[in-house]
């Protein structure tokens, strides 16, 4: 190994101790260890100038394609992901608008209602909610307002929110696995691979699709018990908050909805309307401000910068990884132990995404293996497209299998902590884990039974 | 007391200052807010109070726990805050009172009317404090001491922005030992009382 390679690895590891260790904000390691890989490793080490200009990737910004791509959907990029970051940005501040005039709250109490709110159809169609709104939009803003909903809900008609929450988070998860835009990792992996919102729902959406139908049936077996056990007291339905309620504004209430929908045409359509990810994540940003008044510079507060700056950071340390080589001797590592068996190849990409995520922030592992797959691909004589969709399941799901693997998770439980509902470890990992196994292995059947 | 007075006492384990803020609090009639306000958080919560007490002033698990912005899954994490928000909460409302621990006088800091104070003691007096009140050998005293120091040091520097002792944050910093409980009390109380004059 060359000095190059021996820093850009350490500076990688301390990265992730640093983030584990969560001593620094997390957005502060990864731009530290970021300005390192490119100072350190690429201008005295290497001195490279065209490795820092790959990394950095501005020139992206400035391309047509990066904007719009007729015909076909955006390239492959190295470095920072500018696509993701932007159309991240442009998701969150469409988000903080919708959630300001109402629009989760009312869908929540809707949903509810048109239950009658019974516990059990509520179990079933919040999961189903769960996964529906994750397809599109940050899994952290669904469980946000579906587990506060939940808490609330549960207190009135007196049943135990726990079960529910875990089943969310899960469903949230597994939503998310369906398409480019529901998952950070999904985000990643389509933009720097060129794969469209056609290609993720057609593939990994048929997955998750398969799979929630399966985990509503295994959550309901594991779960119905405790969610009937309180149920013998009646309640008075009409006490119930209605969805008019929810509506802060009408007017803004209709114009997030109208945005939420065209966000959601605009990426179903994207590949063939040659509009790039960044372009849409844009585009809505701009409108959602424009239509927002006096409360734009508000909703521009509250995107969570943080969270952008940690992906910028971390692009630039998986950039140095990439620039010398590691990735590619990652790539030859796996490709050595699976020979020329697609089966193999497959199999060990899934798993080892899925424990791996589950252990670890999954965004900075997909972020990893993206360069990884594809030089295996290349290497191997492999179809890319099977690589991607096994990194795929296996980061968005394997997130799912501990309270730490994904951020929805985390969020979920922190919400029901506070009030009251405290799960542990051994409480969300008794669900969770053999739900992640189930969808895992339905995921890697299909995989081999379709590509392979 | 006319005007609003908040007494934070940090302390070594086995140096006496839970019974020295207690004695403060009973002698000034305020109200004394320990490791009890779990009850008022629990009631609030609709939890039994034995839950939250496992995770009372422990430093979170770093590799059992992660945090996303605001959010945290430690439950050590999260009950801290909810035990800030309580103090803060109390102060905001004019209320005088002596706190234990907690990083209270990190929590309170800009508050009018602060006294904090950190109580430390000789080893080996805190040692044979701990093996009278616990009854325990002198090896299993000095682990249980130990073992509490390090997790509020941990717990403390993990939520305040200063060091656990550091006594350029605290108003008085007391070693218990030479005077002991009785003699240690008079000079807080009448420092106290210079304060508030």
């Amino acid at each position: 190994m060359t000095a190059a390679q021996i820093l850009a690895v350490t500076i990688f590891i301390v990265m992730f101790v640093l983030i584990v260790l969560d001593k620094i904000e997390r957005h502060y390691v990864t731009l530290g260890c970021g300005v390192l890989t490119i100072v350190v490793v690429f201008g005295i080490i290497m001195k490279d100038t065209k490795a820092i200009i790959e990394t950095l990737n501005f020139k992206s910004i400035a391309t047509l394609g990066f904007w719009y791509s007729a015909g076909s959907a955006e390239e492959s990029t190295a470095g920072i992901n500018w696509a993701t970051i932007i159309f991240i940005a442009g998701m969150m501040i469409m988000v903080e608008g919708m959630a300001k005039a109402g629009f989760f709250r009312w869908l929540c109490m809707l949903l509810a209602k048109l239950v009658h709110y019974k516990t059990v159809p509520l179990f079933v169609a919040f999961m189903i909610m769960s996964a529906g709104l994750a397809m599109f939009i940050d899994s952290i803003t669904v469980i946000l307002f579906l587990v506060a909903v939940t808490i609330e809900l549960a207190k009135l008609l007196k049943f135990n929110p726990v079960p529910m929450i875990l089943s969310e988070i899960f469903c949230a998860n597994l939503g998310g696995s369906a398409t480019m835009c529901g998952d950070p990792p999904n985000i990643i992996i389509g933009t720097s691979l060129g794969y469209s919102f056609g290609d993720f729902i057609t593939n990994t959406g048929v997955m998750a699709g398969i799979s929630l139908v399966l985990i509503i049936i295994y959550f309901y077996l594991i779960f119905h018990k405790e969610l009937r056990s309180q149920n013998g007291e009646t309640v008075d339905l009409s006490s119930m908050p209605t969805p008019r309620e929810a509506i802060v504004s009408k007017k803004d209430f209709a114009i997030s909805s109208v945005i939420f929908a065209c966000a959601v045409v605009m990426l179903v359509t994207h590949e063939y309307s040659g509009l790039t990810v960044a372009f849409i994540g844009t585009f809505i940003a701009a409108v959602t401000l424009l239509t927002s008044g006096k409360f734009a510079w508000q909703l521009l507060k509250k995107v969570d910068y943080q969270t952008l700056l940690f992906f910028i950071g971390l692009f630039m340390v998986v950039g140095g990884l990439e620039q010398t080589s590691i990735l590619e001797m990652i790539a030859g590592f796996i490709g050595k132990i699976s020979g020329d068996n697609l089966y193999l190849m497959v199999a060990i990409i899934i798993w080892l995404s899925a424990v791996a995520s589950a252990l670890v922030d999954n965004i900075p592992f997909a972020a990893t293996m993206v360069p990884v797959i594809k030089s295996l691909a290349a290497a191997q004589g492999v179809d890319l497209s099977v690589l991607t969709w096994a990194l795929s399941m296996g980061t968005d799901i394997g997130g799912s299998a501990t309270p730490i693997g994904a951020s929805a998770n985390v969020v979920g439980i922190s919400v029901a902590a506070k009030n009251g509902h405290i799960i542990g470890w051994g409480k969300y990992c008794k669900a969770a884990v053999p739900a992640t196994i189930i969808v895992i292995l339905v995921s890697m059947l299909f995989i081999f039974a379709r590509y392979c | 007391m006319s005007k609003q007075t908040i007494i934070t006492v940090s302390r070594e384990f086995g140096s006496g200052g839970h019974e020295i803020a207690e004695k403060i609090a009973s002698d000034l009639g305020l109200k004394f807010y320990d490791r009890g306000m779990l009850d008022e958080i629990a009631h609030e919560m609709n939890v039994k109070v034995e839950v939250l007490e496992k995770y009372d002033e422990k430093p979170k698990n770093i590799m059992l726990s992660r945090k996303v912005g605001k959010y945290s899954s430690s439950m050590e994490e999260i009950l801290a805050e909810m035990q800030f928000d309580f103090i803060r909460k109390k102060a905001e409302e004019g209320e005088s009172f002596v706190i234990v621990g907690r990083c209270s006088e990190s929590v309170l800091r800009n508050m009018q009317g602060l006294i904090s104070i950190f109580v430390n003691g000789n080893k080996e007096c805190k040692i044979e404090r701990v093996m009278k009140k616990y009854t325990l050998s002198r090896p299993e005293a000095v682990r249980k001491m130990e073992r509490h120091d390090y997790k509020r040091k941990k717990y403390h520097n993990r939520h305040s922005d200063h060091k656990w002792g550091d006594s350029r944050y605290y108003d008085i910093c007391i070693n218990s030992s030479p005077l002991g409980v009785p003699g240690t009390l008079r000079v807080l109380e009448n420092y106290i009382q210079e304060r508030i004059k």
